[in-house]
């Protein structure tokens, strides 16, 4: 399996995801070697996962999942010249490396999520001749929000998704998008939705924000593809009627100046607090904390946050084009430049009690049918037939 | 002798809009025209003016044949100003002198609940609607859903009516049966009550295009040989629907209509049947028994309780505010102040707010306008705070 880092090193839904994920599949007996890109200060690149059939095989690179090729750029300037000159260049780079550990170990299929791991998934299809999984958590469609796509980056997608024997995407919007943008046909795409562990890592808290005034949150990369405008407009109206309201940014991303710039801009200086990167406690503090969580994206594959809201208790608004909304029924679902609605809402939930109890009441409820297990249990299915497609054509 | 007794709801609300906290205080209409207009004319020009013209056909072809119906005052209203044509078919119907009108609250609301002297007034003014309309004064009951205990039936028959409507539902009705007569404890003065015999008006009503049911395809000879069997076990089978059923439940496709048009002949080729309104079937029957029915029932899902309205604590909220503004609303002495709550009393709004089948997505979503239970209530509750501006602006 070519992944990502797990929490708390990861950044993003990508890392949660693969680390529920393997998890999952290892508590069913599924034997994985995960190979991940690494920063080279960390830890040793050979290690056995104790109490799981998980062995983790570590590349130093400097890919993270996020990374658009301007990015690159800048981080490959302040580093050393090990990695490749372009992200492309550092994509390949991985993709050699992946390619000696594939001849090295041993296994039954090739799982690799998302473009930047696509390469190195192909080579070690054409090296070993085992079936390739194209796990697809976002596409450069999502993350540009449909504007300034890459070329070189779709390109990569396109060339994974086309060698992939089998493709998983995490909802039914994002099977379609990779229909509608890249060609593929329905047949070979299955959708497995995401899931959330379970537990939260705190519990009753008393936050002193919290007895002044009420709390509205947005959490995510503050990037285009997450709606944090959107965010900000629909406080700007929340505020006309609700004054007594503070706005939480957590999260950081390429839009974090203009946004801040825009709050202030927009006389909410003191309303908007913005928190940075949080990890680990802090998330799940930070949604206990939270009267509403808001998720506008422009577009979400999927949208993990918002079922991590709910299992902290609070109520989600979110946009209507996400894949968790395919999943979630007691929450209020929004179209995300539908400022009006989306303000409207929220003043909802703050303002009529009866609401958010209602609703994190019923869509606890709802969350306890959406596991890991039954996401783990769609992938094993999928290995099993293609590994009987393989017999098949090995006679 | 089995006495067939049909009786058809006729039932739309005023739908409220997508009203937004925006709009408190902004003098914005509360009602969605455009939506409740379409609505009513689909329905109109899909199920009342063809089935009407069936029942019209049936009330010709057999001089056995009779009906009833209960309109409510929301649909007669709007049926006046969209649909007149099919007002009139249902007019035509009443002339034939064969088809008996009920008694409901005006605005199809749970105001026995909360507040007997609105009950009392809405219910009069569906009568005087009625009479003006039809010119017919109704004798029997229905509430609400069929919402029914002990204390409705002493209270309807109080205002004079002979009869009352329930749903036969077997926690109350126990090892008897509903195809008789029966007498409410707290009847004084011989009022009847009447129970509907939800298996067969439900083969009908809901499972007509079930594929899956073992009785499927269901034909008009089939269901008149169930319908026969109770000859010697009963002395009615009382077949209460929404009038819905015909063409917007069931569409015309699943072969409803040719049901609905076959259905009292093969009834009646069985020479110990015939066909009975409500009215007809107080006057000929003693009751049989005594029901006590303490708690309120409905003829509503399985649990046939008040779940679906006021089975939440948004419901319970949003209702509690609605008639806690009853007696201001009343002092203000405005009309439109009145009429606009009134029309906010439909159970209809109560049941858009209905969380108990939501994730599984069923006849709770149909003709709900709304996303979800949680945005039906933010726009009621932005509504409910506009009329108090509006109050309180009147006072001042």
């Amino acid at each position: 399996m070519f992944g990502w880092e797990f929490p708390p090193n990861n950044t993003g839904g990508l890392g949660t995801a693969c680390y529920g994920l393997t998890k999952a599949l290892s508590r069913l007996g599924i034997e994985i070697t995960l190979v991940l890109p690494t920063a080279e200060n960390v830890c040793p690149d050979f290690l056995k996962v104790r109490g799981t059939n998980m062995k983790v095989r570590k590349i130093v690179s400097s890919l993270t999942p996020y990374m658009s090729p301007s990015q690159y750029s800048t981080v490959y300037h302040s580093k050393n010249q090990l990695y490749g000159r372009t992200l492309i260049d550092e994509v390949m780079r991985y993709s050699e490396a992946a390619e000696s550990i594939a001849l090295e170990e041993d296994f039954d299929v090739i799982h690799c999520h998302d473009w930047l791991t696509y390469e190195a998934g192909i080579r070690a299809k054409m090296l070993t001749g085992k079936p390739l999984i194209a796990h697809v958590h976002a596409t450069e469609f999502d993350r540009t929000g449909g504007l300034s796509v890459n070329q070189l980056v779709y390109d990569v997608e396109r060339r994974g998704m086309e060698h992939a024997d089998a493709i998983i995407a995490v909802s039914n919007y994002t099977k379609n998008k990779i229909i509608q943008h890249y060609g593929i046909t329905p047949e070979k795409i299955i959708v497995v939705h995401n899931a959330v562990d379970k537990e939260s890592s705190v519990q009753n808290l008393n936050f002193a924000l919290k007895n002044h005034s009420k709390i509205v949150l947005f959490l995510g990369r503050v990037t285009l593809q997450k709606g944090p405008d959107y965010f900000l407009y629909a406080a700007r109206k929340v505020l006309d009627v609700e004054n007594n309201t503070k706005f939480v940014m957590a999260g950081t991303g390429d839009m974090e100046p203009y946004i801040i710039g825009k709050a202030i801009e927009m006389g909410m200086h003191d309303k908007v607090i913005f928190t940075g990167f949080l990890k680990g406690e802090q998330i799940d503090m930070i949604y206990r904390m939270a009267d509403v969580y808001v998720m506008p994206s422009v577009s979400e594959p999927f949208g993990i946050t918002a079922l991590e809201a709910i299992k902290n208790g609070t109520p989600i608004i979110i946009s209507k084009n996400s894949g968790v909304s395919e999943i979630v029924t007691h929450c209020l679902k929004v179209d995300f430049w539908d400022i009006n609605q989306l303000a409207n809402k929220i003043v909802g939930v703050l303002r009529y009690k009866e609401l958010p109890e209602m609703m994190s009441q019923n869509a606890g409820k709802e969350l306890t049918r959406i596991t890991w297990e039954n996401s783990a249990v769609k992938c094993a299915r999928l290995y099993n037939d293609l590994l009987k497609k393989t017999e098949v054509r090995a006679w | 002798m089995v006495s067939v007794c049909l009786y058809f709801q006729v039932h739309q609300p005023y739908r409220i809009r997508n009203f937004t906290v925006f709009d408190i205080g902004n003098r914005a209409g509360y009602f969605d025209d455009e939506k409740n207009t379409t609505i009513l004319k689909r329905v109109a020009s899909k199920c009342y003016l063809p089935s009407n013209k069936v029942i019209l056909e049936l009330l010709d072809t057999h001089p056995e044949f009779k009906a009833s119906f209960s309109l409510s005052g929301t649909v007669l209203e709007q049926l006046e100003k969209n649909a007149p044509e099919a007002l009139d078919s249902f007019k035509e119907l009443a002339k034939t002198g064969r088809v008996e009108l009920l008694d409901e609250t005006y605005y199809h609301s749970l105001a026995f609940i909360y507040s007997k002297k609105e009950f009392q007034d809405q219910v009069k003014m569906h009568s005087s609607k009625i009479r003006k309309m039809f010119g017919k004064t109704p004798t029997v009951f229905r509430n609400t859903e069929l919402i029914y205990n002990n204390e409705i039936a002493n209270f309807v028959e109080k205002m004079g009516y002979k009869g009352v409507i329930a749903e036969g539902a077997d926690h109350i009705l126990g090892w008897r049966s509903p195809n008789f007569l029966y007498r409410p404890k707290t009847a004084a003065n011989g009022m009847k009550l009447l129970l509907k015999n939800y298996k067969l008006s439900d083969d009908v009503a809901f499972r007509f295009s079930e594929r899956s049911w073992s009785e499927w395809p269901l034909t008009a000879d089939k269901f008149a040989s169930w319908v026969s069997a109770i000859n010697g076990n009963g002395v009615c089978a009382n077949l209460f629907m929404d009038y819905e059923t015909f063409g917007e439940h069931q569409w015309e496709e699943t072969g409803i209509f040719n049901f609905l048009r076959h259905m009292p002949g093969e009834i009646l080729k069985h020479p110990d049947n015939d066909f009975r309104t409500p009215g007809e079937l107080v006057g000929l029957h003693e009751p049989v028994g005594e029901m006590d029915i303490h708690n309120l029932i409905s003829w509503a899902d399985i649990e046939r309780d008040l779940s679906a309205w006021l089975g939440n604590s948004m419901q319970h909220a949003a209702i509690r505010e609605l008639y806690g503004m009853e007696q201001e609303i009343k002092e203000s002495g405005d009309q439109d102040l009145l009429e606009e709550w009134r029309r906010l009393q439909t159970s209809d709004h109560f049941y858009y707010m209905c969380t108990k089948w939501f994730s599984d997505g069923d006849v709770h979503k149909y003709f709900n306008p709304y996303d979800s239970p949680y945005d039906a209530f933010i726009s009621y509750m932005n509504i409910i705070n506009d009329l108090k501006i509006r109050l309180k602006t009147k006072k001042i």
